[in-house]
């Protein structure tokens, strides 16, 4: 029983780690932003396969089922990752305005230039 | 001084000749900017046949970001006083020389046109009545001034704060922010009490769980705005 869960997650880790690897690969990912899914998928393996420290760390801060330390850590990870996306958001609808912005501006520009050439 | 009246519409076809036509009767002289905010409708053509320049936003950005394309194109212009006056014709140009004159004589940074100043609250919903006295109660607090309207977004400001907006002007729901943001600009902020109209056409962009929505959004939004570091950098 209580070998299961660990296995799972190693596998899981693995395939999260080498899934994040191939996406930056083939251009789908950004190295910037894969960086934060490999620290997270090599922590998750690390204490999967090492369960000495998985149990003394949880016996460190009163963890009864050293399992479920790995779920914290996974949570803890997701809640990083989406706080970090939402900067990533921020930043880019903010970016998003301008051009928007910037786009209406030349348009306009564009628009009333043969007016412009025939008055000269 | 070069003053630019800027009209952000969104679908108000039914409402922008109106607008404008009430405005060409009381300023000749002043240049008018109809930002269309990716309408559906006819309104950018309805507005380019009355002769006024219109931008247009390749998609709907909301009033905040279509403000502050206003704004920008008032700071790249050189325009020394811009208005914002909204399209929907609520706002009234025999009130405007109200807002104008202060700025222009140089007494204050921007004039915001309160519906409130003198005691008037009739015609309004009892839930919009009391989210806006909410409001500027919040915003009064904050500002350490007096602020009876702060949705009203009928303004006119000077040069200093056409560039301050053209650099950061907030969100969705933008006009009480907007006034926080300036007191902590350290500019002269003035009210001074001016009649509007019940909208002519269409229907308002308020309901009740909007205008809750909107309530929460700005009181939190305008506590952070007090809390920032550099306000204007996003």
């Amino acid at each position: 029983m209580d070998i299961i869960i660990p296995v799972l997650v190693t596998l899981f880790s693995v395939f999260l780690f080498l899934g994040t690897l191939e996406l930056v690969r083939r251009n789908r990912l950004k190295e910037k932003y894969a960086i934060l899914w490999l620290f997270s998928s090599s922590t998750m393996f690390y204490f999967s396969i090492s369960r000495d420290s998985l149990h003394a760390l949880s016996n460190m801060i009163g963890i009864k089922y050293p399992p479920s330390l790995i779920f914290l850590l996974a949570f803890l990870f997701l809640i990083i990752i989406n706080i970090h996306f939402s900067t990533v958001i921020s930043k880019l609808s903010d970016q998003n305005k301008n051009l928007a912005q910037e786009v209406a501006f030349l348009r306009e520009l564009i628009s009333r230039r043969p007016e412009e050439e025939e008055k000269e | 001084m070069k003053t630019l009246i800027i009209i952000p519409a969104y679908n108000e076809e039914m409402n922008i000749e109106g607008v404008i036509a009430d405005l060409n009767k009381h300023y000749s002289g002043i240049d008018f900017l109809v930002i269309n905010d990716g309408s559906r409708d006819a309104t950018a053509k309805v507005a380019g046949r009355c002769g006024v320049k219109v931008i247009s936003l390749p998609f709907n950005l909301g009033i905040g970001a279509a403000m502050q394309t206003g704004y920008k194109y008032a700071e790249r212009n050189g325009y020394d006083i811009a208005v914002q006056f909204d399209g929907d014709g609520q706002h009234r140009a025999d009130q405007l020389y109200l807002l104008l004159e202060p700025v222009q004589n140089g007494e204050t940074d921007i004039v915001i046109g309160s519906r409130f100043l003198g005691g008037n609250s009739s015609g309004f919903m009892w839930s919009r009545l009391a989210g806006i006295r909410v409001l500027s109660w919040v915003i009064s607090f904050l500002t350490r001034q007096k602020i009876t309207d702060p949705t009203s977004g009928f303004r006119a400001v000077n040069r200093k704060i056409i560039e301050f907006y053209s650099r950061y002007y907030p969100d969705d729901y933008p006009e009480p922010e907007a006034v926080v943001l300036l007191h902590r600009a350290r500019c002269r902020i003035t009210e001074v009490p001016v009649l509007m109209r019940n909208r002519l056409a269409g229907i308002s962009s308020i309901t009740p769980v909007r205008a809750l929505y909107y309530m929460i959004k700005v009181v939190l939004a305008s506590v952070i705005d007090m809390l920032k570091k550099t306000p204007g950098t996003l």
